[in-house]
């Protein structure tokens, strides 16, 4: 047996079934092992679809995603989807070929300093400089990327590594002396916490990804409490969107009723999130009479380091949340839910209904034929915002998206990882004309699959988000964001692929397309022209706060005229 | 605040520029870092000369331990040891001058470790305020080359930098 050989048998003993991937010179005697491999292989048409697809594979599944690449262009295309994963906390082993260590140092054909390129965007990285290590690192990268806050690995392979007569034993120990996480919390802060819950008169329950294995008792606390709950962007799901003590996300496309309740809140409890600046604004000004801050989290570097904590809890979200709710009480926040209640019934997530079809009109008519049943992905914009408001999560590892990178193009390879992690599943893809061009050549590998995955191109002709920016904050000055010009007819480009395509410009044909879309069996691409000035509300301006809140579109007149 | 810190970590390749790289990453200010092996194969210990106020500290210490090779981090706060070597060479103009410089020396208990016709190299160790002194002290002679190797420490008495007992998870 070769190294290569070896690589695939002790991925096989991960458990590992599915590889995404693109072959090249330095990988290919692992190319060649696996022809022999149980384990299955998508060839993406482009790297960084394949770790984009391993990471939507490991956030649908909650198992590791594991995609492969050949040293230099091919590694090197992987960076932006590792930190990715590195940023929303997905467990992903990326493997990659090297050129043979004796040429290492030498600028040879296709050799990029990966271990060293990949450090800061990987959890951790190897590279294996003896045959018979593969076995012990492979275990290892796989024990790192998925405990503790998971997180993406990378392994090296130099070439000569996958061709050497392998000796070794598959019988082996993990040795990491300094990786121990912490998964139970500690006791008498889980008390405290409870202590400050009972004191609490406007208190909210924050959760983000980190509880995405803590939902059932997510739950179980919010009912037995009380508490008001608000999902993060990357939480959506975790507590379900359509029970009555959601009130939406937070953050600067987050809900009235969200956004104010943090900025009133007198306690807050933070489960398994990171106080980005994307949720918080402007931290000085962030939850300004929350004298009490419960902040859990497997991370302990996570704590502390943006919001003040009062109250620190370093532990596993699920272990932690299953303690509350043993020692947890019916709150009296009767007062508290009035004006929640208030703000949920005057400002719900909303638009003004215009002649053009609509962003918004299009997702809740996927939600609300799909009754919620599907697995959602998007790119990065304003659709991307339009469906987290939109479409109501009421189960985790429904929403796939790119909260923390912010990697526009991401919509297309997560939905075909996330249908290969889910057969059987309706995955639907809300994607921009922008973010959709940035990877539609996955529309080959979506094609060859013939997986249930439904594209919905919102075509505004715009790089929508950054038009809304200079929309508000730059005078109109739309510098480099219009694409309607140039845009190609995307339901044509569909077909040349062979997948159906559909076009949908008239608002009173969205529900039978829509229908259409869902019937027909495979993968379906629409292309929703929607209304191209729409903007994405309410909005707190990046660096402000709460109260600097835009409920409105400023451009329009209010709702009702 | 000037804090020294220690850090345990495993002797892979690369370690050190996983190290130097989250520092540089994170914004964090360093003043020094020196490296070397431990007496235990396969660990090695880096002191880190790091400014800045409580917070910036307990997110130094945080990050460095969320590294998978770093198994143990320390701020010394607690009495401790810090030194640091020093190589001077001063330029030396006459004989009334060798003297002066001599004198200096012997104040600071610097070693001299090379003479030439124009410059004497020495060798000095202590706190890094007392390399400092001495830089100073001999400014005005004329500065050759100055190599520090930045402060190494250890924490007094009993309490020592070591592998933790496998937890439970």
């Amino acid at each position: 047996m070769n190294g290569a050989a070896a690589i695939l048998k002790a991925l096989e003993m991960q458990g590992v079934d599915t590889i995404f991937g693109h072959p090249g010179g330095t990988i290919m005697p692992t190319y060649d092992a696996l022809y022999d491999s149980p384990i299955r292989h998508i060839l993406v048409r482009h790297e960084q679809a394949g770790i984009h697809a391993a990471t939507a594979y490991a956030r649908a599944s909650g198992r590791v995603g594991v995609c492969m690449a050949t040293s230099g262009p091919g590694a090197l295309n992987l960076v932006t989807g590792l930190q990715d994963a590195l940023m929303d906390s997905t467990p992903v082993v990326a493997l990659t070929g090297n050129v043979p260590q004796h040429l290492i140092g030498t600028d040879a054909f296709q050799e990029a300093d990966v271990v060293g390129i990949t450090q800061p965007v990987t959890k951790h990285n190897f590279q294996v400089r003896n045959v018979n290590d593969i076995p012990r690192i492979i275990a290892e990268a796989f024990y790192i990327a998925s405990t503790g806050r998971p997180g993406p690995v990378l392994i090296d392979f130099p070439k000569d590594v996958q061709q050497a007569e392998f000796t070794g034993s598959f019988d082996v120990e993990i040795n990491l002396p300094g990786y121990k996480p912490t998964y139970k919390g500690h006791p008498r802060q889980i008390e405290r916490a409870l202590e400050a819950l009972q004191k609490a008169e406007k208190p909210v329950l924050m959760v983000g990804g980190g509880a995405l294995n803590a939902a059932p008792e997510i739950v179980a606390l919010a009912e037995k409490t009380g508490l008001p709950v608000i999902p993060t962007l990357m939480g959506l799901g975790v507590f379900p969107g359509t029970h009555p003590q959601c009130l939406g996300m937070p953050g600067m496309h987050g809900s009235v009723a969200a956004n104010r309740a943090i900025h009133h809140a007198d306690t807050i409890l933070a489960i398994g999130l990171r106080f980005d600046d994307r949720v918080t604004g402007k931290v000085s000004r962030f939850a300004p009479h929350a004298h009490t801050v419960i902040h859990v989290d497997i991370d302990p570097a996570e704590i502390g380091k943006l919001v003040k904590t009062t109250i620190p809890v370093v532990g596993d979200a699920k272990w932690v949340a299953a303690e509350l709710v043993k020692g947890a009480k019916k709150l009296s926040l009767s007062k508290w839910w009035a004006q929640l209640e208030d703000w949920k019934i005057k400002y719900p997530f909303a638009w003004k209904p215009k002649p053009h079809l609509q962003s918004q009109e299009v997702i809740q008519a996927f939600w609300e034929a799909t009754r919620g049943k599907a697995v959602v992905t998007a790119g990065v914009g304003q659709h991307q915002m339009f469906t987290a408001q939109f479409f109501k999560f009421d189960s985790p590892r429904s929403w796939i998206n790119s909260g923390g990178l912010g990697t526009m193009g991401v919509g297309l390879p997560f939905a075909i990882g996330a249908a290969l992690a889910r057969p059987g599943e309706l995955v639907i893809d809300f994607d921009g004309d922008g973010s959709f061009q940035m990877t539609l050549q996955e529309l080959a590998t979506l094609k060859k699959l013939n997986l249930n995955v439904k594209i919905v191109i919102l075509n505004n002709g715009f790089l929508g988000m950054v038009r809304q920016w200079q929309d508000l904050f730059h005078a109109r000055r739309y510098s480099e964001v219009y694409l309607a010009d140039s845009n190609p007819d995307f339901a044509k480009l569909a077909e040349a692929y062979g997948i159906r395509g559909i076009t949908l410009t008239d608002k009173a044909k969205l529900h039978e397309t829509v229908k259409e879309v869902l019937a027909h069996p495979g993968p379906v691409l629409l292309e929703a022209r929607v209304y191209h000035e729409e903007g994405v509300f309410p909005m707190i301006p990046s660096g402000g706060a709460a109260e600097d809140m835009i409920i409105e579109n400023p451009r329009e007149t209010v709702a009702g005229d | 605040m000037r804090h020294l810190v220690s850090v345990l970590v495993q002797d892979n390749p690369g370690v050190l520029q996983r190290v130097a790289g989250l520092i540089a990453r994170r914004g964090f200010n360093i003043e020094s870092l020196a490296v070397g092996r431990t007496h235990q194969p396969g660990l090695s210990r880096i002191s880190l000369v790091v400014s800045g106020d409580d917070a910036v500290l307990e997110q130094v210490e945080k990050q460095l331990n969320r590294l998978i090779e770093v198994i143990k981090v320390t701020d010394h706060s607690e009495p401790h040891v810090e030194r640091e070597l020093a190589l001077v060479k001063v330029s030396i103009a006459g004989m009334e001058e060798r003297l002066e410089v001599k004198d200096i020396a012997e104040a600071f208990r610097a070693r001299i470790v090379d003479v030439a016709k124009k410059s004497i190299i020495f060798e000095l160790t202590g706190d890094s305020t007392k390399v400092n002194n001495f830089v100073e002290a001999m400014r005005p002679y004329g500065l050759l080359e100055v190599m520090r190797t930045g402060a190494v420490g250890m924490s007094r008495g009993e309490q020592v930098l070591k592998v933790r007992e496998k937890k439970a998870v």
